[in-house]
């Protein structure tokens, strides 16, 4: 059935049809709208949902709610995102598989509440303490607010780890067509999850490893189930990548500014194409190396001072020349802006990069 | 208790325990290294008894299959070395909001947030209010010994004025830290909980008093009653430097007069019922099987390309909602669609402004810099974006005519007095129908009866239902009458 809906709506929606039953959360814009959307319909449909104390607190109860098998998530942006680092941590070393949503709004501090991608760091990187990796998605419409939380969930059990889905201010606020169908979700069992039984009396859920040797065998068997999605999950999105001599790279609400980029672009005959990474982690290396093939200039665009930039330097070490353009504090570029940066760098209008590392 | 047996091998008279460990304690505490024959708590400690207590009403209350205990940071962080039951070791502090988790996803099992004072009573008292407020359906037990065990000794919110600690090295000053915190009473202030009590591991007639309060606390939870609360002072002796049983006598002599034991609340009257609202199928909630507006056949007659619109003026003129209405028009006739609202301190203080998007195919930027249709309903937002609409484009203006001072914009102009108009019907709130009147007639891109189907879903009173379908009139009409400003041609999209 086809509707209008708010991003933030969209996650919620996506959520309850992936048979997320618990929400534990705590007001902050741009995200709050996903706390008001769980707290209207969990309770209707037998799940919980709760305001708690804090964004500590509230990622607490998502861990002690994971701990007993739920399919659980939580939803803040940067401020509040800080606050949880702690028990993603936890829930990363616990391997506890969860969902939470992240709205970026601009930092640092209490920055604004405008858009911006600058917990990518925070995210991707990690931002707790350890070694782990969050499974990071961005969503770049409000169809995918619902239908990347819906693989967020499936990935964070299939995985035991958080799974984080990073969206920006305006794919949270804005609304679009979405169309969602109802199935019976397929949620696998957990055998390993506390929930009070005879049948799992003699499990535990804990990130202590005292013996240096057993934490660093956990550790180890952490990285290698990251190995493992590292080469099955990496997803992204192309359009004109193939003859592309001007690859520009960009996700969520950029990827959107830099697609209608593009198609004038083409339509004038410029040779540009998009790359947007759908998972940031894992990040898409491979792809992305082919698509820049032909390419003799590659465009990093993100409303940041250069975060992902790294990772798409890192996936072509050093073959392309890697440009980055940014805009902060809730600026988000027009066509007409990011147009005038590729056209500057027009292969026929610039010196050839080819093979040069910036 | 013991009784005597025989031995009849040796002769000798040996004695054999009536009180049996608990059997839900594991029978083997697993240790590495030469510690293999003990607990990792020290001689004298008081979580050994308290362990016990709780292990015991487990077994009595045939609840051991039931429990999942939550293990906090503090000594007794390695909880589920001891209890064969569901374990679940979490963050310092959070216990309670991890209990709280816990207990939702399962609302017919045990939860026990076993706590020390670092955890519950510093780091943690946010966590274990709100818990307690919100009347969790847990019990949690509070071992209060007045100091940290496991880090080594520094002071504790509940550590006593004078005492010394590695962080009080002069002993605790409450110019300087404060007096100790009583939890008991602090949680007893509030309106949830149903059981809180205090009790003291000192002696033999306190620990029995401790064993009651530790099985009614279960018992109430058993029953689904509420939030349990057992605070329990307990000995040190390795950080306070005690033998065990001077360190008894100090909790009794020293803790109890700061600490008095009691029962701080009982609660006999129930607490008020669920109110959850009625249960209802997720395709209904989630608005999947019907939406609103499921009369449309999804095609148009008109011929169009897309349309990108911005609207924008005060608070309260229905900017949102009038871009919103377009944007749910064009999502039942089958257009891709977008709204993009400003958001935040633009829309608190008192502006708004969004934009909207329609097209045949898939939309790429939902913002547009150069819009083909400026809906501006106040001057300001005249002033601010008329510049933007590129020649092709149009703009509809709130207003009679424009401002003196303002200079032609390269777009095509229609003054609309939607504010007078709305007036004149009845309702200055209509204002945004009236532009929409006049948005659709200039661009054709809905059938003034799709609006018209719109409105009656939407608008429950039904007089304001007739002022909107006036004020769609009044605005195809006002567009009709007017006398274009400016160039005149259909903006980009239009065939």
């Amino acid at each position: 059935m086809r509707q209008l809906c708010k991003g933030n709506v969209a996650v919620m929606k996506g959520a309850i049809l992936a048979g997320c039953n618990a929400y534990y959360g705590y007001p902050i814009t741009p995200a709050s709208e996903i706390a008001e959307a769980a707290a209207k319909f969990l309770p209707q449909v037998g799940g919980t949902f709760i305001q708690a104390e804090s964004e500590v607190a509230a990622i607490n109860m998502v861990y002690g709610a994971a701990a007993a098998g739920a399919r659980v998530m939580t939803a803040s942006s940067g401020p509040g995102l800080s606050l949880m680092q702690e028990g993603i941590s936890y829930l990363a070393g616990a391997e506890l598989p969860c969902v939470i949503v992240d709205v970026m709004r601009g930092g640092p501090g209490l920055g604004n509440i405008a858009p911006e991608q600058s917990d990518y760091f925070a995210t991707v990187k990690g931002g707790g303490h350890g070694n782990y990796r969050n499974i990071v998605l961005a969503p770049a419409s409000v169809q995918e607010m619902a239908s990347l939380t819906m693989l967020a969930f499936d990935l964070a059990d299939k995985y035991r780890n958080p799974a984080v889905v990073l969206a920006d201010g305006f794919i949270g606020q804005m609304m679009e067509a979405l169309d969602l169908e109802y199935a019976e979700c397929n949620i696998p069992a957990k055998p390993w999850a506390v929930k009070g039984t005879p049948e799992t009396r003699a499990n535990v859920v804990s990130s202590i490893y005292l013996e240096s040797d057993e934490l660093e065998d956990h550790n180890r068997q952490m990285e290698a189930k990251y190995i493992r999605a590292q080469n099955a999950e990496p997803r992204c999105e192309q359009y004109c990548t193939d003859d592309a001599e001007i690859l520009v790279v960009g996700y969520g609400i950029v990827s959107r500014v830099l697609r209608s980029m593009v198609e004038k672009a083409r339509a004038e005959g410029l040779p540009v194409g998009l790359f947007r990474p759908i998972t940031l982690w894992p990040f898409p290396s491979k792809a992305l190396a082919k698509a820049a093939a032909h390419a003799t200039n590659v465009l990093v665009v993100e409303l940041s001072n250069g975060q992902m930039l790294e990772d798409v330097r890192l996936a072509l070490i050093g073959r392309k020349r890697v440009d980055f353009y940014g805009r902060m504090g809730g600026n988000v570029p027009t066509v007409e802006e990011l147009r005038e940066q590729v056209e500057a760098r027009i292969p026929s209008r610039t010196e050839v990069f080819a093979g040069e590392v910036e | 208790m013991a009784t005597d047996v025989k031995d009849e091998r040796t002769g000798f008279e040996t004695y054999e325990a009536v009180h049996e460990k608990s059997s839900v304690f594991y029978d083997l505490y697993e240790r590495k290294s030469d510690l293999k024959q003990q607990t990792h708590y020290c001689p004298g400690c008081g979580h050994g008894v308290a362990h016990k207590l709780i292990a015991e009403a487990l077994q009595d209350l045939g609840l051991q299959d039931r429990t999942i205990f939550v293990s906090p940071v503090g000594c007794s962080v390695f909880a589920y070395y001891y209890f064969d039951v569901g374990n679940v070791q979490v963050a310092h502090g959070r216990a309670p909001a991890a209990a709280t988790g816990i207990k939702r996803a399962c609302p017919d099992k045990i939860v026990i947030s076993y706590q020390g004072d670092g955890d519950l009573a510093a780091i943690g008292t946010a966590e274990i209010v709100h818990a307690a407020n919100r009347g969790e359906k847990i019990t949690v037990f509070f071992i209060n010994n007045g100091i940290y065990g496991m880090t080594g000794g520094q002071m504790a919110p509940t550590t006593l004025v004078g005492q010394k600690s590695t962080t009080s090295p002069f002993g605790r000053r409450p110019a300087n830290e404060g007096f100790p915190i009583h939890m008991a009473e602090l949680l007893a202030t509030l309106q949830a909980p149903v059981y809180v009590e205090r009790v003291a591991l000192c002696d033999n007639k306190n620990i029995m008093r401790a064993r009651r309060a530790v099985r009614k606390a279960l018992e109430l939870q058993r029953d689904g009653a509420g939030f349990s609360f057992v605070e329990i002072l307990s000995p040190c002796p390795t950080i306070w430097g005690k033998e065990p049983v001077a360190a008894r006598s100090w909790v009794l002599e020293k803790m109890v007069p700061e600490f008095p034991l009691a029962v701080f609340r009982d609660r006999k009257e129930p607490l008020p019922a669920n109110g959850a609202p009625p249960q209802r199928p997720v395709i209904e909630v989630l608005g999947i099987k019907e939406a609103i507006n499921n009369h449309g056949n999804g095609k148009r007659t008109q011929p169009f390309k897309g349309l990108s619109i911005n609207i924008a003026g005060f608070g309260g003129q229905g900017v949102l909602l009038l871009g919103q209405l377009l944007a749910e028009m064009g999502t039942e006739q089958g257009l891709e669609v977008s709204w993009l609202p400003s958001y935040g301190p633009e829309m608190r203080s008192g502006s708004a402004h969004c934009w909207v998007i329609l097209s045949k195919s898939r939309i790429g930027s939902p913002l547009t810099a150069k819009p083909d249709v400026l809906i501006a309903m106040n001057e300001v937002s005249l002033r601010k974006f008329a510049s933007q609409v590129p020649s092709g484009g149009f703009i509809l203006y709130n207003g009679q005519t424009l401002p003196e001072d303002f200079p032609m914009p390269q777009a095509q102009v229609y003054c609309i007095p939607a504010s007078e108009i709305a007036d004149k019907l009845g309702s200055a709130k209509a204002a945004n129908i009236v532009m929409m009147g006049a948005m659709l007639e200039e661009t054709g891109c809905f059938e003034p009866s799709t609006a018209t189907r719109f409105l009656e879903a939407k608008v429950k009173n039904p007089s304001l239902l007739e002022i909107d379908i006036k004020a769609i009139a009044a605005g195809r009409e006002a567009v009709d009458h007017q006398v274009n400003l400016g160039p005149l041609s259909q903006p980009d999209g239009f065939a």
